[in-house]
């Protein structure tokens, strides 16, 4: 009968284990970019079609909040030049709820407000020479080809903020919440359609110049 | 004999056991996180800042067009340039880049493609705009501007 031996149990070694893993890890720490892909989304206008004359602008002119950019980079805002774009998002918001002759729908938008922000579009009056109501307006904005593309998004940043404010406002909650609403989950959507309805996000971005200016 | 005298025999060493189950943890985690760089970026990218970003919803719908000036200034000239998957392209081959984008995804996402701007802030909008214009008429019109986030009132 043959003997049983006494051999030492085969075992690898795990001391060295964690310094394996470590070395992994260290290489996906590197090579790591966790997804950070945000940015400012636009709709484009669809292309136009070539059988049809360009559609004539029909709006009145108090309703359109004209920006101008030039291959300087400096701005003219409604006509008067501005120095800082920061300043733009207050005055868009202004423009927008100023209700100068609102009609029905606008009157409902108004009414549809809660009371900050109803005492924010009285504090300064109805300016006849401002936009009918939220409905109307038009924020349209035209650069040059020479503008940098740094100030192109800053205005566009501003525009946005101005819109997100009102809708948030609205709401009831803040800028930032409003930006992180999921519009899977229904209690978050049915806050964006509230915020949202009757007052479309309404710019207009014209095709650049070719002059220096 | 004192009543404190006896010292205590326990060792005082941490168990080192769990160590590598942490650290393998840590890597999972990286390992899942991680999205290792497709393209090799050919042109400088300083993306401009803003507040009022979004994020993107699904990443599959998204393809990435590169513009800044080339980092090889020397063999590539100055001029700002367009990048798509390692190659430099001319705005009127947006078109043909497009729609080999749309051909990736299934029929009915095709509308939703997404057209990510990476754009660096010392470019001028002529290119920018000159690509704008192949998207629409490509019909990609959904475009994200990407920027680096600011907080607001900094």
């Amino acid at each position: 009968m043959a003997k049983k031996k006494n051999r030492p149990v085969a075992e690898v070694s795990s001391g060295s284990m964690a310094d394996i893993a470590f070395l992994l890890l260290i290489f996906f720490l590197v090579t790591t970019t966790i997804a950070t892909d945000k940015g400012i989304a636009m709709l484009l206008p669809p292309k136009p079609d070539p059988n049809e004359p360009p559609p004539e602008v029909t709006k009145n002119d108090r309703n359109i909040f004209k920006i101008l950019a030039n291959s300087q980079d400096r701005l003219l805002v409604e006509d008067e030049p501005l120095a800082d774009v920061t300043e733009l998002k207050e005055m868009v918001k202004k423009f927008v709820v100023n209700f100068g002759n609102p009609d029905a729908d606008n009157i409902d938008v108004y009414n549809s407000f809660p009371a900050p922000l109803k005492r924010y579009v009285n504090s300064r009056g109805k300016l006849p020479d401002s936009s009918d109501g939220p409905g109307e307006a038009i924020v349209s904005f035209k650069a040059d080809r020479g503008t940098s593309y740094e100030l192109y998004v800053s205005v566009l940043d501003q525009i946005n903020g101005a819109y997100n404010e009102i809708y948030s406002e609205r709401v009831g909650i803040s800028s930032d919440e409003w930006r992180g609403l999921d519009r899977k989950k229904p209690a978050d959507n049915d806050k964006y359609k509230r915020g949202r309805d009757g007052i479309p996000r309404a710019i207009s971005i014209a095709e650049p110049t070719k002059i220096g200016g | 004999m004192s009543k404190f005298g006896k010292k205590s025999t326990t060792s005082q060493g941490i168990p080192t056991a769990a160590l590598p189950d942490i650290i393998f943890m840590l890597l999972f985690f990286f390992m899942v996180t991680t999205v290792l760089r497709e393209v090799e970026l050919m042109v400088q990218q300083d993306l401009p800042q803003a507040v009022q970003l979004q994020k993107i919803e699904r990443k599959s719908l998204v393809s990435y067009i590169y513009i800044g000036e080339p980092r090889k200034s020397t063999t590539f000239g100055t001029e700002p340039k367009i990048q798509v998957n390692d190659v430099f392209i001319e705005p009127r081959d947006i078109v043909r880049f497009v729609n080999q984008e749309k051909d990736k995804l299934s029929e009915v996402e095709r509308d939703q493609i997404t057209m990510s701007l990476k754009v660096d802030i010392d470019t001028k909008m002529g290119i920018v705009s000159d690509v704008q214009q192949e998207l629409r008429e490509a019909n990609a019109r959904k475009v994200l501007y990407s920027s680096r986030q600011v907080l607001e009132g900094i």
